[in-house]
């Protein structure tokens, strides 16, 4: 199919004096952005492979590094880094479930229920890409004095002795995930709504006119109907979450026990310098994440993911 | 069913209110009377926001950020929309492999982009500064461009762009007077779109900025310290603007259908 557009157009149809200068013109229009790309992404990538390899020759400064083909430092982050792993992937899916619990169903309503108010629908869609405007370093800042053990949160719990009276919500996994959860709301959200915006409402009469209860109609059309929201708002929050290293940081909503893989890359890139250490962690990091995209979009059956 | 027509609205307006929380909070506490770390409220004052340059620092990194964002916003929106208009309108080899090459970068964690860049960077010894900060910002732009101005391209009647043909319009004059002006509205919302990445972004900013702050590194670095009440008033003012200037592109566009409607 792609060939036509070099030769001749498809036989029956006159072509186009133009057609020739044409498919160069997509060239044209193409290449300044490809080698872009080409340039800052796929050599970077190159970069970290090779720096993942290099190790460090005797009597070297701290940070002095030479090529070389030095496989263990793979299976040294892995050993010194195997539950920072671990704990971001369990962080991030469970920040993507949360989002999704109050994403999907705020999409639905904004969707669904306010379809008949197109002015209160537009508003409630600025609400929800809001947060977009504001600094998140800031907004997670408030959420972490929002929830002090001295704010005022915690502090009905304890009187209503939800919590026990020397429990911390911040620094623990608890306030990591929820931040997670709460920074990637809007980006779960958003999908879902222009999914389920185009969702058609007689579809859920016949089902109920043929005695489908509600939950089997949501079951068996509003989710497959809505699944292509639902696969890019989960990715949308699962891959920037398992690589966040904003949230596990000790001055935001972790300490020193919710170390995720992003708080790792930075620590041993920006201040321990060891670059082969964080290059290797990156691809790990990298290779993990499309393994699990690209089985979770070939179960779900998409390939439209542009 | 009678409890369900009540709990789905009620579940959604307290989702939206839990989303606003550290928003008014943010806000809030930019007209805090504080005087070192902007922790406890002491008491209303505008003095944050007439002094907003008093916290050292912290104008010159909202400076950066701001031609950061231009620069980057700039670049991207160009290669972004020449590339969204290639891949809707012409056939040529290697288009999945194009597809994929735009996919990925969204798919890939920030912290592996930044240091990607930045083993980049340092490998080919280029010192790090705005011009490294621009260059990453630039590509992780492009691909959130081409998602948002392509669906635009696809929506375009190719009639309009016939019809100019049929009147002996120059290829130019066809682009600059019908095809330009029928993207407009998705070029804008993509340019708009690259610009928060941009001024939002920390994680690739800090592998890559060397000594130069942007507000979010700035924040990012104070936060060990307590960051002055002069950051909320920055981030507060901007998103005063763009909220602004959503609502009313929004509820216009929404008040002139209805006028339309109205008149039809």
């Amino acid at each position: 199919m792609s060939l036509t557009a070099f030769s001749h157009g498809p036989s029956g149809v006159t072509v186009e004096p133009g057609a020739q200068k044409k498919s160069r013109m997509a060239w044209f229009l193409l290449l300044p952005g490809l080698v872009y790309l080409g340039l800052f992404f796929i050599t970077p990538l190159i970069s970290l492979v090779i720096t993942a390899f290099k190790e460090a020759p005797p009597g070297a400064f701290i940070g002095e590094y030479v090529t070389a083909f030095r496989w263990e430092n793979y299976t040294e982050v892995l050993s010194l880094y195997g539950d920072h792993s671990i704990r971001s992937f369990l962080y991030a899916a469970a920040a993507t479930l949360i989002a999704l619990a109050i994403g999907y169903p705020l999409a639905y309503f904004i969707g669904v229920r306010l379809r008949p108010y197109p002015l209160w629908q537009s508003l409630a869609l600025v609400l929800v890409i809001a947060p977009f405007f504001i600094s998140f370093l800031l907004r997670t800042v408030a959420w972490k004095q929002l929830l002090a053990d001295e704010g005022f949160i915690v502090g009905t719990m304890k009187a209503w002795s939800i919590l026990p009276p020397d429990a911390h919500i911040t620094g623990t996994s608890i306030s990591v995930i929820f931040g997670l959860a709460y920074n990637f709301i809007p980006f779960m959200t958003l999908p879902l709504y222009s999914s389920i915006e185009r969702l058609d409402l007689r579809l859920l009469e016949a089902g109920k006119d043929l005695y489908a209860g509600p939950v089997t109609s949501f079951r068996k059309i509003t989710v497959p109907l809505t699944m292509p929201g639902i696969i890019s708002g989960t990715l949308l929050t699962f891959i920037p979450a398992a690589g966040d290293y904003v949230n596990a940081s000790a001055n935001f909503l972790g300490s020193t026990s919710t170390t995720m893989i992003g708080n790792v890359i930075e620590a041993n890139f920006l201040v321990l310098q060891n670059y082969p250490h964080a290059a290797s962690m990156s691809l790990i990091l990298m290779s993990a994440i499309l393994i699990l995209v690209s089985a979770y979009v070939f179960k779900s059956g998409t390939d439209d993911l542009l | 069913m009678k409890l369900g027509k009540y709990l789905l609205p009620l579940y959604g307006i307290l989702a939206l209110i839990y989303l606003m929380v550290p928003i008014v909070y943010t806000i809030a506490f930019s007209f805090n009377d504080s005087n070192r770390t902007n922790i406890i409220w002491n008491g209303f004052t505008f003095d944050n926001w007439l002094n907003v340059c008093d916290a050292q620092g912290v104008c010159e990194a909202f400076g950066n950020s701001i031609v950061i964002a231009v620069a980057s916003t700039l670049v991207a929106t160009v290669l972004g929309t020449a590339i969204s208009i290639a891949l809707v309108r012409y056939k040529f080899k290697g288009r999945a492999a194009t597809t994929l090459l735009l996919f990925l970068p969204m798919a890939t964690p920030e912290v592996v982009l930044g240091a990607g860049l930045a083993a980049q960077f340092l490998n080919a010894g280029v010192p790090k500064g705005m011009v490294t900060v621009i260059l990453a910002h630039i590509m992780f732009s492009i691909s959130f461009v081409v998602v948002t101005v392509r669906a635009r391209v696809a929506g375009i009647d190719p009639r309009l762009e016939e019809a100019g043909r049929d009147l002996y319009a120059k290829p130019s004059q066809v682009w600059w007077k019908i095809t330009f002006p029928l993207l407009m509205p998705g070029i804008v919302s993509a340019a708009l779109l690259a610009f928060a990445l941009s001024f939002d972004d920390f994680i690739i900013t800090n592998f890559n900025r060397g000594p130069v702050n942007t507000l979010p590194s700035f924040i990012y670095t104070a936060a060990a310290r307590g960051i002055p009440a002069e950051a909320n008033v920055l981030a507060s003012a901007v998103f005063i603007l763009a909220i602004l200037a959503v609502v009313i592109t929004q509820v216009g566009g929404e008040i002139n259908r209805r006028r339309l409607k109205a008149s039809a």
